[in-house]
Parts: structure tokens; C-alpha cells; sequence
């Protein structure tokens, strides 16, 4: 069985975001990118599925600007086979990266498709859910332990309360939740390896696919400063304006 | 709670545009080693110093190594770490690829040393150690012996020590009086007592093998008469495997003022069994060959101390408010402004982003040499770049160890009292620092090697690696606008160099005491003017970039900084070679004058 995984490369999360100042968008210029950490924890359950002998080849995708072949190889470095790079100026929907990723699984024939529950740049955690509804695949989201056997996915959801757990028949596509895995650091060999490893390039056009923007984006704007507190004389002051100001308390 | 970040933009401003690491691809063996695997290579090394060293470092200087009959443990934690360290292949990233290695050259090694010594010096004692033994026996030993420890050592499953100090033998390893008898059967009998052996004994690994200077029954007297030799902890079977327990043991560690998770061992070899590592009585000859990259990496060591010393003290006089700035206030909203405002603050803050990016573009300018002396394809290059690396290393170490230790400081100064009590970290770095100006050679040794070995070398040769440059750099660029500001006093500190060159140089002809007087203050002299002439390279190339990138485009602000960064050096600190230089002037007299029983 083959699995796939989709990575993207974003602004690394230890970064403190900034607003381009026309508010067209957060700056990207000179700011340290890396693999949004879902898909990090993508990539190290297909290689850890791979090394428990599930899965026979692991292959990362990425739809991006030509560092995000640096991403690639990095998901290599961590054990992936080899990767599929599609180039694109700007960044791709979530319709079109579905649309997109599903041509690559009618090609490629996974079994099981690994997804980041959503990207920490835009968000929008959709990708995921529309692959599996345009492959008519079942999903389990937000998995924080996955199991193969016999054909069949298992996936434990942490939800409100407690845990779930579901099953579906493969081919199926999973998205992760943090909790699923701690991924590994790449070693000094696996890095060296993973320049040699292929890295084969597709195009949208190749794959039939045209980036139709569904959605517009308006503005970016920072969150709104904290105002600064004030100070109240006493306790009934501060009982007067939680209850009539605040509205917090009946 | 300290914090750390690998500077790694800066690092790769360094590498890749003042040395030109690129070219080290083009080497014979280094194929692989392109600007692009560096930088993977680097952003790996990162993570792991910021995640897994980092967060052991405070705790580990607080737990400390413990002792319990013959056995050390380790601070908590420092186990999982270096197993981590270990299986990520780091510890053979420049081992031969013969032996499991990565073959990736010194530099990258250098660089990573300085973010492995940032992030948690103790930690990088271990594999320091090892990587010392690995380079004894790769250059030296015979290949039995090679086959059965280099892959262990360049895996890290074993680790290595260097064990030369003894109770009455410090600097003069002429002294030395541990006893190798042989056995009869190619193996030695080694007897004798060494002290202050790093990672002499720890639970990080299976093995400890022990590099060990001793004296053969009829060698002769004094520092000719000193072989080195192998000495397991376990002897290895014929398969591999791990036999009888040696006789070598840890009797006890030393309670020191830093890096008190690195075990500081007094060793006692009671007829252990060893092996004769290269020639009979040659001992010191084969120290020496690896004793570049060991000086070179305790520089990195003094380094690393000073980047994160300095990158904790930019933090917070960003965030401690106290007083206002003389010029009016700065942050109206605050009840105070921060400290960052202050020009004695600036002072201390630009001293250390001055002296840490100059040390650094420095000693990776040595680094690369280091390579290009171990692999160019042509001869000369090689021969002149082992003459610079002589020449600059005993610079390297007693500078950038000397930075480290008083960078470190400031960063307390910054702190105020903050810094002096424990819970910052602040004062963790300048106790873990003020070791790498001791040993490896104290700092005064290695003055003493630049006046009394380098300086008069074939009368100047070696000289000639740094002045020549220097010289040529001056003539190109001598119409340079952009340069002006600094190119003058950057050529008036260069004259003082030579003047006092060739002072110390005449007088120490005549009379030995001449030169050694004046030879920490000469280092220190040309230390500074090779650091100014890094950061006259460093100048140019950030005002080409803002003259191509028309002032704006995305390293605009990395490059503003670098210049502004220069002229802090060029003004603030350069001119202490003034003072240096006439002291040096003023010769022995004052310093002999004195009768001992006066003091
Ligand atoms: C934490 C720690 C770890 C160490 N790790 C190791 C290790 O792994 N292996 C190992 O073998 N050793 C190790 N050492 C020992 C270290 O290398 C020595 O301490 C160092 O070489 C100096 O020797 P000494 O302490 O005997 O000082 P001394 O040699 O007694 O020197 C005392 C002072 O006199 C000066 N001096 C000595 N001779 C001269 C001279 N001819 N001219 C001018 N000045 C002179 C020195 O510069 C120094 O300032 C370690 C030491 C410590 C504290």
C-alpha cells in the first residue's frame, strides 16, 4: 500500500506575524518558513507506517514557490520515498489544491491519503474534508492515533469529553491532530540521503486543473490592541460595571 | 528562563558570502557539501540544539554530574539527549565516510559546535572529547586499531577523552610521569594518575576510550620522551564485542565553578592494558597535528557563550523598564522606559553584537582554511593555508575564548542583579565561559605561541598569510567611498600591528623576556585588527547589496545593521589597539624590573 501525504510550507510558527502594511496580506518577505506542523506529523505517520510495514512507499506533495522544494526534501530527510512538486506563484485554495491532489491519487493509486487537519497560515482546514468528498473516500479527521490492519483503518478522535474511535474500510484519508505523533528530528545520513531521492515536477496544467479562485480576500487586519485595565475603588464598583459593562455576570 | 535561537542568518551571511564556503564543494571528498545541504544540514542542527540541548542546559548546571563509587551520572535527561544527538549522525558529521562518517568538512563541524555550545556547553563536552580521540587515532594509530574504534567514536555508541594533565604536569607536558610498560604481546602496561580528564567517566555510552600520554621505560627526559597511547574502558574482544572492565577508573570529579554537567575525572590507570597510538616517543608531535581543530573548537566554545549571552541581554533591555532616556521619553505608556534606551546600555549591547559577529566571521574564515589546508588539489594552496591556520589559531582560541568569558559578563551587566542570581541563567554563562581561557592551552600559552612560534616561523612566512591579504584588500579598495570611514582607521590600527610586529619581533630577538611580556597584549593587538579587517569585508560586501538592492529589497535591514554594527567597531572598539600598542612599546623592563620576594 502506498500512502501519500500533502505538506506545505508556511511561515514557521515561532514567527511573530506581521501585517504588510497596505493590508493586502501578512508579510512573507525574509521571514523563516518551514512544514506547517500538521503536516509534519503527517509525514512522520506515513514513514512510521512504512517502518511498521504497512506501507510500502511514502510520497509527499506539495503545490508551492520553488523553496517549498526545500520542504519536500526536508519530509524526505525524515524518511519519505520521494516527492511530488507542483509549482504555483500564489497560493492555491483549498478547492484547487483538492481538485489537484485528486489527480495525483488517481494516478499514484494510495491507500491511504494523510493530511494536515488544517494549515496555521490560512486556516481554513478544508483541503482534507473536499480530497476525500471529491474521491468519494470515508475520512476520519483530526486522528490522534491511526492503525492499519486488514484492510481497514482505525482512528481515535479526541472529542469533547473523551475519545472516539472510528473505522473505514482503505482507501481512506486522515487528517491529524497534534497528540498524533512527536515527529522525528532528520537525521544527518537521511538528509545526505534525501537529495538523491526523486523529486519528480508536475504542473497544474498537467494535471488539468485551473486555480479558479472561489473567494476573494478583502483585508488583513491585526487583532484589535488590548486596552489598557482600569482601576476601581471597590468591590461594588467592580460588581456594577462586571454586571452592567461587561454584562458577564446576571 | 534564558532563551536561544540559532543565528543562523547570520551564520549563512557568513558562510556564504564573506568566506565562500561554496567552493568547499569543489574539493576533493566534499562534493556533497553545497550551500544548499549546509543550510538543511544547519536548520536540523538548530532544532536540535534549541528543543533537546537547551532546555537541559539550566537544569543540568543545577543538577550537576554526581559520583558514587567509580560511577557518574549525568544530569537528568542528558542520556535521552544525547541519544538523540548521537542517532541523528552528528557526532561523525566530519568523520571519514570509511568509518561511518558523514565526510562533510571542519566548517560545517565548526558551526554547528557553536550552536551545540550556545545552546548547552556541558552537553557539547562529550562529543568534543570524542571527536579529539577520533582525530588521535584516525591520524596516527595503526589500522587494526582504526578498524575497531573509529566507527564506534564517529557513531558515538563510544566516546573518547584526551587525558595529559596530571597532578604536577599542567602546561609543561614535559612532566609527565604515567608509566607505559609493554606486555610482550604488542600491548602496554599504563600506570600513573591523570587529573581533570572531561568525560573521563559518565553513563552516556557503552565505552570510554582513553587517549593517554605516557612515558615509555627507556624514553627519553622531558617532552621527547612522551608516547601516547589507547586505553579502553572495556577491552573489545576480537568480535566487537565488550570484554573485561580495564583498569582504568574514575577515582573522583572535580566541584567546579561551571559547566558542571561535563565530568571533570581524576583517572587512575593501574596497569591498564593500552595500545601505542602512532610512533614511540612521539607522543607530542601527534597532539599537535590535531591540535588545530581542538583550539579552533574551544574558540567556538567561547563563541557560542557570547551569542547566547548576547541575545538574552537584547531581550530584556527590550522588556526592563527602568529610568527614562535622557532625551526625553520614549514610552510614554510605560512607567518607565526600557533599558534599550540608554547609551551605556547601547555600549554594552553593540560591544557584544560587535565582537561576537566579527569572532565569528573570523574564526569560519579559519575554519575554511582548515578545509582547504586538508584537501585543495594544489599544493600551494595547501602549504599557504596551513600557514595561516598556524598562525591564526593560538588568535582564535585565546580571543574568542577571551570574548566569550567578558561578552558573557556584560550580558550579567545588563541584567543588573537579575544577572547575578541564578534564576536568568545569566551568570551560568560567564562560570561555564571562564574555563575555555584555561585549558586546551591557557590563553597566556597561546600568546606565547604566536610571539615565540608563529611570529619568528622563517622569518615572518607565516606572518605573510594575514598581512598580505590585508595589504591587497587595502590597495583595491582604497578608492572605495563606501569603505572610507572605515578604511582610515581601519589602516591606522593595521600600522600599529606592524609596528609592534616588528618590535616584538626585534627585541625578542635579543632578549627572550621581551616578547613574552608583551605577548598577550600583541595577541590581543592583532586579534583586533583581524577582526576589524572581518568586519571591513563584511562592510563591503552589506553596502554592495544596499547599492544593488537600491537601498530596499528583503535584506535591506540585515545589511543597514551590518553597517552600522562596523562603524560601532571601527570607532568604539578598534582604538583600544592604541593603548595596546604602547604599552607593548614600553618592552619587559617594567614587568621584570620587579625582584620576586617584592611582590
Ligand atoms: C574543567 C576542566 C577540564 C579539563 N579537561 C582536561 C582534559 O580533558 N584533559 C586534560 O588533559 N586536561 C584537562 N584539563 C586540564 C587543563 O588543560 C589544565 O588545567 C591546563 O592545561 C593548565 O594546567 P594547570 O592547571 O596545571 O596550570 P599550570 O600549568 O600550573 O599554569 C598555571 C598558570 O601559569 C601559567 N604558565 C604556566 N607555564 C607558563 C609558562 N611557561 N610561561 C608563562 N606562563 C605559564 C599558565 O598560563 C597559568 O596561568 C581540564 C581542566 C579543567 C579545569
Amino acid at each position: 500500500m502506498k500512502v501519500l501525504v500533502s505538506i506545505k510550507r508556511v511561515i514557521d510558527y515561532n514567527v511573530k506575524i506581521r501585517i504588510k502594511p497596505d493590508n493586502s496580506g501578512v508579510e512573507t518577505q525574509n521571514v523563516k518558513m518551514s512544514m506547517n506542523p500538521f503536516d509534519e506529523i503527517a509525514v512522520e505517520e506515513a514513514v512510521r507506517l512504512k517502518e511498521k510495514g504497512f506501507a510500502t512507499e511514502t510520497i509527499a506533495v506539495t503545490f508551492g514557490v520553488t523553496q517549498a522544494q526545500e520542504t519536500l526534501r526536508t519530509a524526505m530527510a525524515m524518511g519519505i520515498d520521494r516527492a511530488i512538486y507542483v509549482p504555483v506563484e500564489t497560493d492555491l485554495q483549498s478547492l484547487t489544491v483538492a481538485k489537484a491532489l485528486k489527480k495525483i491519487v488517481e494516478k499514484e493509486q494510495p491507500g491511504l491519503v494523510i493530511m494536515g487537519k488544517q494549515a496555521i497560515d490560512g486556516d481554513s482546514g478544508q483541503a482534507g474534508p473536499m480530497l476525500a468528498g471529491l474521491l468519494g473516500w470515508p475520512q476520519a479527521t483530526f486522528a490522534s492515533r491511526v492503525e492499519v490492519a486488514d484492510g481497514r483503518v482505525r482512528v481515535v478522535r479526541e472529542v469533547d469529553g473523551g475519545l472516539e474511535t472510528l473505522e473505514a474500510p482503505l482507501p481512506a484519508l486522515i487528517t491529524t491532530d497534534l497528540r498524533l505523533n512527536e515527529p522525528r528530528y532528520a537525521s544527518l545520513p537521511n538528509i545526505m540521503k534525501a537529495k538523491k531521492k526523486p523529486l519528480e515536477n508536475l504542473t497544474l496544467a498537467d494535471l488539468g486543473v485551473e486555480p479558479e479562485p472561489r473567494l476573494k480576500m478583502l483585508r488583513v487586519d491585526e487583532p484589535a490592541k488590548r486596552q489598557a485595565g482600569i482601576k476601581v475603588p471597590d468591590v461594588a464598583t467592580l460588581l456594577d460595571k462586571l454586571r452592567n459593562e461587561a454584562k458577564v455576570i446576571g | 528562563m534564558p532563551i536561544y535561537k540559532a543565528p543562523l542568518e547570520d551564520i549563512k551571511f557568513v558562510l556564504n558570502e564573506v568566506v565562500g564556503a561554496a567552493d568547499l564543494a569543489g574539493l576533493p571528498g566534499y562534493g556533497e557539501a553545497t550551500p544548499e545541504l549546509v543550510d538543511t544540514i544547519l536548520e536540523e542542527a538548530a532544532k536540535i540544539c534549541e528543543e533537546v540541548l537547551f532546555p537541559l542546559n539550566q537544569s543540568g548546571d543545577a543538577e550537576g554530574c554526581t559520583f558514587d563509587n567509580g560511577a557518574v551520572k549525568t544530569p537528568s535527561g542528558f542520556k535521552d539527549a544525547y541519544q538523540v544527538f548521537r542517532e541523528g549522525g552528528w557526532t561523525g558529521l566530519s568523520c571519514d565516510p570509511a568509518y561511518g562518517g558523514q565526510g562533510l568538512p571542519m566548517l560545517v563541524n565548526f558551526v554547528v559546535n557553536e550552536l551545540v555550545c550556545s545552546a548547552n556547553m556541558s552537553f557539547g563536552m562529550y562529543p568534543g572529547l570524542s571527536h579529539g580521540a577520533y582525530n588521535a587515532v584516525a591520524k596516527h594509530a595503526d589500522d587494526a586499531l582504526k578498524n575497531i574504534y573509529l566507527p564506534k567514536l564517529a557513531d558515538g555508541t563510544w566516546t573518547g577523552t584526551m587525558c595529559l594533565t596530571e597532578p604536577h604536569c599542567g602546561t609543561d607536558l614535559g612532566l609527565v610521569r604515567t608509566k607505559a610498560e609493554p606486555l610482550g604481546n604488542g600491548a602496554f602496561k599504563i600506570t600513573g594518575t591523570k587529573i581533570f580528564i572531561s568525560a573521563g567517566e559518565h553513563d552516556l555510552a557503552d565505552n570510554i576510550i582513553h587517549l593517554v600520554l605516557a612515558r615509555l621505560p627507556d624514553a627519553p627526559q622531558g617532552i621527547r620522551g612522551i608516547s601516547l597511547f589507547l586505553v579502553p574502558k572495556f577491552i573489545v574482544n576480537p568480535d566487537g564485542s565488550l570484554g573485561q572492565r580495564n583498569a582504568a577508573v574514575c577515582g573522583s570529579i572535580e566541584h567546579k565553578m561551571g559547566i558542571k554537567a561535563s565530568a571533570t575525572c581524576t583517572m587512575n590507570f593501574d596497569g591498564a592494558v593500552g595500545w601505542l597510538v602512532g610512533k614511540p616517543n612521539k607522543g607530542m608531535s601527534a597532539m599537535f597535528t590535531m591540535m588545530n581543530e581542538a583550539r579552533l573548537a574551544v574558540g567556538m566554545q567561547g563563541l557560542g557563550l557570547a551569542e547566547v549571552a548576547y541575545q538574552n541581554a537584547v531581550q530584556y533591555a527590550r522588556e526592563r523598564l527602568q529610568g527614562r532616556a535622557l532625551t526625553g521619553v520614549k514610552a510614554a505608556d510605560k512607567p518607565a522606559d526600557p533599558l534599550i534606551v540608554h547609551p551605556d546600555i547601547r555600549r554594552n549591547l553593540l560591544t557584544m553584537k560587535a565582537l561576537v559577529e566579527g569572532c565569528r566571521a573570523l574564526a569560519l574564515w579559519v575554519g575554511h582554511a582548515l578545509d582547504i589546508e586538508a584537501r585543495h588539489t594544489d599544493e600551494k594552496m595547501r602549504a599557504e593555508a596551513a600557514d595561516f591556520v598556524a598562525l591564526m589559531i593560538p588568535i582564535i582560541k585565546a580571543f574568542l575564548t577571551d570574548t566569550g568569558f567578558d561578552v558573557a559578563n556584560l550580558g550579567v551587566q545588563i541584567y543588573g542583579g537579575h544577572g547575578y542570581i541564578r534564576d536568568h541563567g545569566m551568570e551560568q554563562f560567564v562560570r561555564d565561559a571562564r574555563i575555555t581561557q584555561i585549558y586546551e592551552g591557557t590563553n597566556g600559552i597561546q600568546a606565547l605561541d604566536l610571539v615565540g612560534r608563529k611570529m619568528p616561523e622563517d622569518f615572518g612566512r607565516l606572518m605573510r598569510q594575514f598581512f598580505h591579504p590585508v595589504a591587497d584588500f587595502m590597495a583595491a579598495e582604497k578608492d572605495n567611498a563606501a569603505l572610507s570611514e572605515m578604511l582610515m582607521p581601519f589602516m591606522s590600527a593595521f600600522g600599529k600591528l606592524q609596528l609592534s610586529t616588528v618590535t616584538v619581533a626585534t627585541r625578542g630577538f635579543g632578549n627572550p623576556d621581551e616578547a613574552a611580556a608583551a605577548a598577550t597584549d600583541y595577541l590581543r593587538l592583532f586579534a583586533l585588527v583581524a577582526v576589524g579587517f572581518m568586519w571591513l569585508k563584511m562592510a563591503k560586501i552589506a553596502a554592495a547589496r544596499l547599492v544593488d538592492a537600491g537601498g530596499a529589497g528583503a535584506n535591506a535591514a540585515f545589511y543597514e545593521t551590518k553597517l552600522k554594527t562596523a562603524r560601532y567597531y571601527f570607532t568604539k572598539i578598534l582604538p583600544q589597539v592604541n593603548a595596546l600598542n604602547i604599552a607593548i612599546l614600553a618592552g619587559a623592563k617594567p614587568v621584570m624590573d620587579m625582584p620576586a620576594e617584592a611582590f
